[in-house]
């Protein structure tokens, strides 16, 4: 089980970055729309990502829920960025809890564009197994695992080291990514877990307008994603497995922050029928600057 | 066994957050001690311009005579490159001027080649996420302020 000191580090940790994120000048990123895919595109170096992700879900066989996570993304440098998350759930008729959290690392291992672009990716989740996020499917995950009061599936623990390929490319204003994910339990015997992602993405316009403005053709990224299990090593393949398609919009907006939009749907028996995920996001440029004049004592 | 194998990964595994979190601490004091020497006056942050390839060096701006593309790309510059830059792109504590000889004599394919590579390693990130007449509208826009000496006469 989550216990009571972690969800308050989690909680103050959340305060603390927030508090030192407005000490920084907020900055404007062209986001993708993602929400589950990865392209190949890091945080820009000092600058910190604070986001909320919310999914709403249907569940068949039980309460629907609502779940949601804070995301506080680094760029520790130009080709390394690290990310907290922190995971919490509302199920409806029952309860609502802070679920664990997760901590993601992505390193690009080339300094120029290629024709396709890698980037290696490394996570480690301590959540209990009432965490319904769905930031990734993996192995036999299905809509049944998430059919459990809270009360039952906290008591479940996870500690699980997630390792990702991150494949991308950017042509001619559209975006293709491929995730391909493989996941193992550091508890127990459990086995290798297999997952993947794509997506593609275009920005509605490629040229710039001369004005600023919030409603510009620009401002706005479409595209779709799919993502789904593949089994575990005993099992491998689509047996048993669940997936999602789900067109996704962002909307960049002058105001620096940026706005997206999911509906997802289920496309087999093990899937939730519909996920409706949205979130937000802001980005602070110098973010590591004020870190180190506060821990370096350095005047401006 | 099965117990043991488990501790002592676990204590691997322990070690190596510990080590990732004094890295993720560390890397942003070695930042802002490197930001206390300007960036501008280091004249070897231009040499990545002559890495561009030929090929690179060679292409034309189709965005060079488009009457938009100098103020959407003074735009574009102040959203995602003045702050490391500098507002009037004469260069700030992280990033070098953009108006030095070395620049704004550089082709603008060598220009573009720089914005869609970035220097990663020095701590530009790549910009091909802008889409590519936008990178151009950016080039344009450069060029058009011409060599800080000249603006200040």
């Amino acid at each position: 089980m989550i216990n009571r000191p972690l969800h308050t580090v989690g909680f103050v940790f959340g305060l603390s970055v927030l508090a030192l994120a407005a000490l920084a000048p907020p900055a404007r990123a062209q986001e993708n729309p993602y929400i589950i895919t990865y392209d190949h595109y890091l945080e820009e170096p000092g600058s910190l990502e604070v986001e909320y992700f919310s999914a709403f879900g249907t569940q068949r066989g039980g309460n629907d829920f609502h779940s949601f996570f804070a995301e506080f993304e680094y760029g520790a440098t130009a080709w390394w960025t690290t990310e907290l998350y922190l995971d919490g759930q509302t199920t409806f008729n029952d309860s609502t809890i802070f679920t664990g959290f997760r901590w993601e690392n992505r390193v690009r291992p080339l300094q120029r564009e290629h024709f396709i672009n890698p980037v290696l990716y490394f996570e480690y989740e301590h959540i209990s197994g009432a965490d319904k996020i769905l930031k990734e499917i993996e192995g036999h995950d299905g809509e049944a695992d998430a059919s459990e009061s809270n009360a039952l599936a906290r008591k479940e623990h996870k500690h699980e080291l997630e390792f990702k390929l991150l494949l991308s490319k950017t042509f001619k204003g559209w975006n293709i990514a491929e995730n391909t994910l493989a996941a193992k339990s550091i508890v127990g015997a459990n086995p290798w877990e297999f997952g993947y992602a794509i997506g593609a993405s275009r920005p509605l316009a490629l040229k710039a307008s001369a004005k600023r403005c919030s409603f510009c053709r620009e401002n706005f990224v479409a595209g779709v994603e799919m993502y789904g299990g593949l089994g575990d090593r005993h099992s491998f393949g689509l047996h048993d497995t669940s997936h999602y398609l789900a067109p996704v919009v962002a909307w960049n907006m002058p105001s620096n922050w940026t706005l997206r939009l999911s509906p997802g749907f289920g496309l087999n028996d093990n899937s939730h029928a519909f996920l409706l995920r949205w979130g937000v996001s802001r980005e602070f440029s110098g973010f590591g600057a004020t870190i180190g004049r506060i821990l370096g004592g350095r005047k401006q | 066994m099965t117990l043991t194998r488990t501790a002592k990964f676990r204590a691997i595994f322990r070690a190596a957050l510990l080590l990732i979190c004094a890295l993720a601490l560390t890397v942003p004091l070695i930042s802002a001690q490197k930001e206390r020497a300007p960036a501008q006056k280091d004249e070897s942050v231009y040499a990545e311009l002559a890495k561009a390839p030929k090929k690179a060096v060679a292409r034309r701006n189709p965005m060079e005579h488009d009457p938009e593309a100098v103020a959407a790309g003074g735009k574009l510059f102040d959203l995602h490159c003045a702050e490391c830059h500098g507002e009037t792109a004469e260069g700030g504590r992280k990033a070098p001027s953009l108006r030095a000889r070395e620049v704004q004599q550089a082709t603008p394919g060598t220009l573009f080649w720089i914005l869609t590579n970035g220097v990663v390693r020095r701590g530009m990130p790549v910009w091909s996420k802008l889409p590519e007449p936008q990178r151009w509208q950016i080039v344009t826009y450069l060029k058009s302020l011409g060599p800080a000496e000249k603006s200040s006469q």
